[in-house]
């Protein structure tokens, strides 16, 4: 069987690793390639680096980045942060990325999408959404998380996944920061309406919460920061309690 | 011991390249046909669509190259399915080292396959060392049926083939590079092999 895969952030600024909480008030939580060797350890599936500065200026610090992550762990990584062309993309799975994400660039030209699945495959190609709900609805939020659109959430991932992204990495800004648990309701309706894998991201602040993820929001993998950035969830304990509820999981 | 890795137009082999220095092999990335012949052992990765792929290979007569290698070459994802006769991607004449068709996945399940899943029925020593229903990671939407090449299998849907073997040939549908310490194992064994 498959299994639901445990997915640590790590945001990146000036090559550090930090958390926002709301997308706000950033806190420094470590070196990024440390971090990431902990994780790979601790039995983490994937890891999912964000980087919130992604200047031009920056995109080589980056790349080299990439290039150390790429050198110490054995688990697949994806790279996000204002990827906004093929030369990005390619830059980035050269430096040994094994997956890029795409957000607000994606939007303003969604024939991006289609352009990196052709010449990289859609394994490679996730599809970033900050979503917020309001007015009865969740919508589509750029720019990391400062602009709102007019773009439901759930038409947006549906086109999105036509134009060939093969993942979705779903983040609630309601939920986001919150530690009160994962928007369950916008994750189950996009992993019903889409046949790519849905990543969950934002809310995640005890173990309940990734086994309702998975059980209820129909998740197929979920993803967290502060939780594991600062200990208050151990991955193998994590582990062993998904397991022990019957959820497929790798120990 | 000298390790190559096939250059082409498929091939995201830094992450090949990673994961052999990490066990302490220093392979070359060539696509010169004498280095390939003269190497001790080939892996030939792959990471993107076969037709394009496949054409690239005939382009710069690699094809043949490949087929005729007698040392031990190990196919990774695209480059195990490319060994196999034909894929429905693009449908693509592979190289036909193994009798196997590539198909894309049907049915209820999500497509691509992303994650980690378990493989079973080990065979050969290319698994020594590694447990029965051991976990390796898997990114692919196209799949290798059951045949006397099969030296694993896995579950989607569907029963398939994630190792092939055929006298010096193997491939693996997963990515040994990606696969933690288990895929790490499994490279170690190819290079002794």
């Amino acid at each position: 069987m498959i299994t639901k895969r445990i997915i640590p952030c790590l945001d990146i600024k000036d090559g550090r690793t930090v958390k926002g909480i709301n997308f706000e008030n950033i806190r420094d939580a470590g070196d990024p390639v440390e971090l990431a060797i902990e994780y790979a350890k601790q039995g983490a599936d994937e890891l999912v680096f964000l980087d919130i500065t992604a200047t031009n200026e920056k995109r080589k610090t980056l790349s080299e980045l990439v290039t150390r992550i790429a050198k110490h762990i054995n688990i697949p990584f994806t790279v996000g942060g204002g990827i906004s062309s093929i030369e990005d993309v390619s830059a980035l799975l050269n430096a040994g990325a094994d997956k890029i994400s795409v957000n607000t660039s994606a939007v303003k030209n969604p024939q991006l999408i289609k352009d990196l699945a052709s010449q990289f495959g859609s394994q490679c190609v996730v599809l970033a959404i900050d979503t917020k709900f309001e007015d009865n609805d969740w919508y589509v939020y750029l720019n990391g998380g400062r602009v709102k659109t007019e773009l439901k959430t759930l038409d947006w991932a549906k086109q999105a996944v036509a134009l060939g992204a093969g993942e979705i990495l779903l983040t609630s800004m309601n939920n986001d920061g919150t530690k009160d648990g994962f928007a369950l309701d916008i994750t189950k309706q996009i992993s019903e309406a889409v046949n790519v894998p849905v990543i969950a991201s934002g809310g995640a602040g005890t173990m309940q919460h990734f086994k309702e993820i998975f059980e209820n929001g129909k998740a197929d993998a979920a993803l967290a920061a502060s939780v594991f950035h600062y200990k208050e969830i151990a991955i193998p304990e994590l582990k062993r309690f998904l397991k022990s509820n019957q959820i497929e999981i790798r120990l | 011991m000298k390790v190559s890795i096939i250059k082409y137009n498929a091939g995201n082999v830094q992450s090949v390249l990673f994961a052999l220095e990490r066990i302490g092999v220093n392979a070359n990335v060539t696509d010169d046909i004498s280095i390939l012949k003269s190497s001790d052992k080939i892996i030939f990765p792959g990471v993107g669509e076969a037709s394009s792929a496949m054409q690239y290979l005939k382009e710069k007569k690699l094809d043949e190259v490949i087929v005729n290698l007698k040392q031990p070459v190990l196919g990774i994802c695209l480059g195990m399915q490319l060994l196999c006769k034909s894929s429905e991607e693009g449908n693509t004449e592979c190289l036909g080292i193994f009798d196997n068709q590539i198909k894309l996945f049907t049915g209820d399940i999500k497509v691509p396959q992303i994650g980690w899943n378990t493989i079973y029925d080990l065979k050969t020593n290319l698994f020594e060392g590694i447990k029965e229903n051991e976990y390796m990671y898997l990114v692919h939407s196209y799949y290798a049926e059951i045949s006397n090449h099969t030296i694993s299998k896995t579950d989607y849907g569907i029963k398939y083939s994630t190792s092939l073997q055929k006298n010096n040939f193997y491939g693996v549908q997963f990515h040994p590079e990606k696969s933690s310490d288990a895929g790490q194992k499994l490279l170690e064994n190819f290079i002794k092999i």
